[in-house]
Parts: structure tokens; C-alpha cells; sequence
């Protein structure tokens, strides 16, 4: 393990009863780096992303997320992570200012920092005008990237994003995916579960989940190249018609 | 403490922007007070008679004019025969018969005593019971007075008679409005600090918020408080809206302090917001805490001693209102505002209920976890 690791697992495990939901796998990120995380539904990416965010206890195995060990220090992990899950989580009774405003104070921050960069976010997102509108009333695609924002608004080591453009159209997963890329650069690492080929493309590495196990992890290139197929999805497809699992 | 400030903040605007909550905190106080009352009254008016008279006399008919004209009774048919007067009671028209048999003032007058017949229907128990008792003690003043219209010299009077004279301490007219009341408003302080605050909880699990908020490092104690603090304040808001209406609507004014009421009701509170809590960490949707809040209180309606007096009920029963807050709070609510009792009188009353903020609260903390 390098220094540079920033997130480290090896042999994790969760079991639910007889099944085996995520069956002890292995994998290092490096800091800065976007982390693909495919599979296929039911492959067990959500569970392996919440026991790494300490909202699931893993049944077995080791790993540390930001330097903290997962199963001690869960708080600590908390402080410096941001995390997306695939149910929207925005408050849609609060405004887009108020929601940012509290997940920001949740986290510690002071009222000046929250003002600042308030202001910045919002200015990113073209939302100056709609700051004081309910999120209820945004269309979907702008409540991603607000949730998105949010959750890497306390400026987190890294953010955990779980499907985060399902049933968002082209335009703004491609304006999604410009956030992702900026959020890299100022040396936040991402990881990501998603069902879009196209997408995984633009991780600089990807695992893929086959019946709880990871059955490949390289570049999209090198994966392509090691299986001698000319996309990220003739890639999925091999690997994923090997599952025995149905998905969910 | 600052999370604990950011926590407050969204809880209070969220509940001050759902419309269908602020109906219940506004509306549904001033209307169950207002309504419900009048309908949970323990007299029984309105008994439908059907007499069947075979004597057709002077003293049958002021028999007749005697029972109709106490108001508990409507008359509704006069019968020649017992049959058709129980065919009413058959068809559901009349609740109670009363046969006057014939030569029934031949036999008064000539062997100084007389026979009635009465029936009964049984099916609503506490009608049928008043209903009777009622008629009995219309009969039994008729007989006195048939009685006294012989006796020339009251002095001579074979009669042994012992008067009852009888006073009622605390509510002296006997208005069951002073005894529904204070009851009526435990039971809407209850609603609100046990189940908004469930359902606000699992509201919250439903969306998938509450997972957003167990991966922030918000401490659990502070999230709980965060619940827990709203709605607190609104039982008393709610609370403090009822004593109003009371005294508004039906005159009742506490004889005892509103210091005492509040600080019972703080600590009642309290108890209640654990059982929510505990409800919440139960259910996983919405529906869910909404099936287990109408099955608890409906068993805390009725064994609480709102309707029914615990005394009567079987010792078994009586042991589970024992286990219920609301009796307590009950209670207290009638002791300190009919009788005017203080917090020394409540004591027993208030470390009970101290007793099951702690138990409840402890209970519903173990079972809150952020990580499953």
C-alpha cells in the first residue's frame, strides 16, 4: 500500500443470512482518482458502498477508507467522506439554500464559510435565481447536480456516488459527469457505481462486480484490450452474462 | 451543540411548511374539543318507550304522563297488547316496555298494592341498564305520591322514611363535561407527541433522507434530539391551545396551577416522544407506524380510564392500565383541574411517569442505529 491509497479493502465480506451479498473482494483507489464501481443489479456494488461508508457492518474482511479503519472508526470516515446515494436525498420541502445551508452546518462549518461558497455553488449550478425556490420544484436532472454538490460541499476526501445519473437525460449527465471531472481535479476522489458504458469510459479505472465477487479491475482501455473487445459495453456484457445471480 | 441548532432549524421550517400538520396542530385540537364532548355523554336521554296498557284507568294514565313527561323517554306507541308493544322492540323502534296489567288501580285501591311489568331490550347495555333504572325510580316516585294523596295525617304515616340528602364535592352539578374534557385533551397531547413524531421519523426513512444523514458525522444523541425537541414543544403548544378552548367553550378553568399542569405535562411529554421514537425505529414505512399508532391507541383510549372507571374494570385490565402513560396523565389532568391538587398530591403520579420517560427513551435509543 502506497501512500498515495486512499481507500483500502481486502477480502470484505457481507452476508445477509445464506447469502453472500458481497463475497470477500480486494481492491485499492488511489487518491484523486475516479473509481468506477460496475455491475450488474443485484451484483452487490450498493452493499460493498455502504459498508465503505459505515452505514453497513461487513460481516468479514479488512479495509480503510481515508486512513480510518472501517469498522473502528466510522465517525472519523464520516467527517471525510460525502456520499449520494441512489434514492434522492435533498430535503424537497427546503430550498436549494436551505438544504446546503444545513447539510453544510451539519458538518461543522462555520457561517462564513457556508455563505462564501454558497454563493460559488450556486453560481456554478445557475442557480442563483432558483436559491429560494423549493428543490420539490426543480426538474430531476438539476436535483442531481445539487445533490451532487451538496455532498461534496463540506470538501470531503472522498465522495461516494451511487448511480448518480439514473434516469437523468444525455445533456446533464454529460454536465454531471463536467462536475465529476472538476471535483477530481481539485483532488477530491471519486467512486462511482453506474449502469451507463459510456460513462465508465471516463473512469480511470473500473471493477466490475459479478456476483458479489470483482471479477475484473483495470483502465477501461486495458480491460478492452485484455478481452479483446472494442467497447466498455461488449466488455460488461462478457463479463456479466457469467452471473448466476438474478438482478433485483 | 451547533448541529443540534441546524437540526432544529430544518425540523421547524419542515413542520411549519406541511400544510397537513398544521391542520392537525390548529384544527384538529379545537374541533375534537369541541365536538367530541357532547357526543361521549354518559346520560342517557331519548329512551324509546312502548307501553301496553290493559288497564286504561285514571292511575294508568298518570303513570303514562308521569314517565314521558320526566324527558328521558319517548313515547312512541301505546298498545293494548304486550305483543305488539314487543313487536317495536323487534323492529328496533323501542328500547324499553312498560305492561301495565288490567284491574291494575282496582287492585292498588282494594290491596294497597299493584304489579308492573317491564322489558327490556338489552342489545346497548348501558341504555337498556339507565333506561330501566330510570323507569324504576319514576315508578318508585309514583308510588309515593299515590301513596301520600291517601295518607290524610302525615304524622300517622306507616311508611318508615329515610331521607338521603347527598352532596357532590369537585364537580357539583355532575357536568361529565368537566370529567370528558381534561381527558379528551391528554389523549390529543398524546397524538401529537407520540405519533407525528413517529411518523415524521420514518417519513424521513421513507425518502431515504434519514441515510443521508447517517453518513454525515451528526451524533445520534443529536439527531434524536433533534426529533425529539419539536415536537416536544409542539405537545405543549397543543396543550396550551386546549386549556383555551376548554375555558373558552365550556368555561373550565384549572381549580388547581398551570404551573403544575405544565411541568406534569413536560415530563409526560417526554415519555410519550420515547414511545414514538420506539415506534419509528419499529416501522419501516409510513403505513406501518400508522397500523401500530392506531393499534396502541386505541388501548390507550380504552384502558385509561377515558371512558370507563379502571375501578370497574376486571383486575387483569386493571393491571394494564397500569402500564399505560395516559391513565397517569389522566389522572392528573382531573385532579388538578376539578379537585385543584398540587405537585405533592401528584408525586406518585409524576415518578411513575419518570419511571417510563426512561425506560421508553432508553429502549427506542438501543434501537436507533446509524449502522445496520
Amino acid at each position: 500500500m502506497n501512500n498515495d491509497t486512499i481507500i483500502s479493502v481486502e477480502g470484505l465480506t457481507k452476508r445477509f443470512g445464506d447469502f453472500t451479498a458481497v463475497d470477500s473482494i480486494s481492491f485499492q483507489v488511489g487518491k484523486g482518482e475516479i473509481f468506477g464501481f460496475l455491475g450488474a443489479n443485484g451484483a452487490g456494488k450498493t452493499t460493498a458502498m455502504r459498508m465503505l461508508c459505515g452505514l453497513s457492518m461487513p460481516t468479514s474482511g479488512k479495509a480503510s477508507v481515508a486512513g480510518f479503519d472501517i469498522y473502528k472508526q466510522t465517525e472519523e470516515i464520516k467527517r471525510n467522506i460525502g456520499y449520494m446515494s441512489q434514492k434522492f436525498s435533498l430535503y424537497e420541502d427546503l430550498t436549494v439554500r436551505e438544504n446546503i445551508r444545513f447539510y453544510a452546518g451539519i458538518y461543522g462549518k462555520t457561517n462564513s464559510f457556508i455563505k462564501e461558497k454558497t454563493a460559488f455553488v450556486l453560481k456554478q449550478l445557475h442557480l442563483e435565481k432558483d436559491a429560494d425556490k423549493l428543490v420539490r420544484s426543480l426538474p430531476l436532472g438539476w436535483k442531481q447536480k445539487l445533490a451532487f454538490s451538496v455532498a461534496i460541499f463540506h470538501e470531503p476526501q472522498i465522495v461516494f456516488l451511487d448511480e448518480p445519473t439514473g434516469g437523468v437525460d444525455p445533456v446533464t449527465r454529460r454536465e454531471f459527469w463536467n462536475m465529476i471531472y472538476k471535483a477530481a481535479e481539485d483532488g477530491i476522489t471519486v467512486f462511482v457505481t453506474t449502469h451507463y458504458m459510456d460513462e465508465a469510459e471516463y473512469c480511470d479505472r473500473v471493477s466490475i462486480m459479478v456476483d458479489g465477487r470483482i471479477d475484473a479491475l483495470d483502465t477501461p482501455s486495458g480491460l478492452k484490450s485484455n478481452l479483446k473487445a472494442s467497447s466498455m459495453d461488449e466488455v460488461f456484457l462478457m463479463l456479466a452474462r457469467k452471473a448466476k445471480r438474478t438482478g433485483d | 451543540m451547533r448541529t443540534l441548532r441546524f437540526l432544529l432549524q430544518k425540523e421547524f421550517r419542515q413542520i411549519f411548511r406541511d400544510p397537513a400538520i398544521l391542520r392537525i396542530i390548529f384544527v384538529m385540537p379545537i374541533i375534537q374539543l369541541l365536538i367530541l364532548p357532547w357526543a361521549a355523554d354518559y346520560e342517557v336521554k331519548h329512551v324509546n318507550l312502548s307501553v301496553a296498557d290493559h288497564d286504561h284507568s285514571s292511575y294508568s294514565r298518570l303513570l303514562i304522563s308521569k314517565v314521558t313527561s320526566s324527558g328521558y323517554f319517548n313515547l312512541i306507541s301505546y298498545n293494548n297488547s304486550f305483543h305488539a308493544a314487543l313487536e317495536e322492540v323487534e323492529q328496533n323502534k323501542a328500547d324499553v316496555v312498560l305492561e301495565i296489567p288490567a284491574k291494575f288501580e282496582q287492585t292498588i285501591v282494594k290491596e294497597n298494592e299493584g304489579t308492573l311489568f317491564i322489558a327490556v331490550n338489552a342489545i346497548n347495555g348501558v341504555k337498556a341498564n339507565l333506561g330501566g333504572a330510570y323507569l324504576r325510580s319514576i315508578i318508585q316516585d309514583y308510588n309515593r305520591e299515590v301513596r301520600l294523596k291517601w295518607i290524610q295525617f302525615p304524622r300517622f304515616s306507616p311508611e318508615t322514611s329515610i331521607e338521603v340528602h347527598s352532596s357532590n364535592w369537585y364537580n357539583p352539578l355532575q357536568n361529565y363535561k368537566y370529567f370528558m374534557v381534561p381527558g379528551i385533551l391528554v389523549i390529543l397531547v398524546t397524538m401529537v407527541g407520540s405519533f407525528l413524531a413517529a411518523m415524521n421519523i420514518v417519513k424521513e426513512k421513507e425518502i431515504g433522507t434519514i441515510e443521508q444523514i447517517n453518513v454525515t458525522p451528526v451524533k445520534k444523541h443529536y439527531f434524536i434530539l433533534g426529533k425529539l425537541i419539536p415536537f416536544w414543544v409542539l405537545g405543549l403548544f397543543i396543550l396550551t391551545m386546549g386549556l383555551l378552548v376548554t375555558w373558552l367553550a365550556y368555561g373550565i378553568v384549572p381549580v388547581g396551577s398551570f404551573i403544575t399542569i405544565y411541568i406534569y405535562a413536560a415530563i409526560y411529554l417526554l415519555a410519550i416522544l420515547g414511545l414514538g421514537l420506539l415506534v419509528s425505529t419499529m416501522a419501516g414505512t409510513q403505513q406501518q407506524a400508522m397500523l401500530i399508532s392506531f393499534f396502541m391507541m386505541m388501548v390507550f383510549i380504552l384502558l385509561s380510564g377515558l371512558y370507563t372507571s379502571i375501578e370497574s374494570m376486571p383486575v387483569w385490565a386493571q393491571w394494564i392500565t397500569k402500564f399505560n402513560p395516559v391513565t397517569y396523565f389522566i389522572e392528573v389532568m382531573r385532579m388538578v383541574i376539578l379537585k385543584g391538587s398540587g405537585l405533592a398530591d401528584i408525586s406518585r403520579q409524576i415518578i411513575i411517569i419518570i419511571g417510563f420517560a426512561i425506560v421508553l427513551n432508553t429502549w427506542a435509543a438501543i434501537s436507533y442505529k446509524k449502522r445496520v
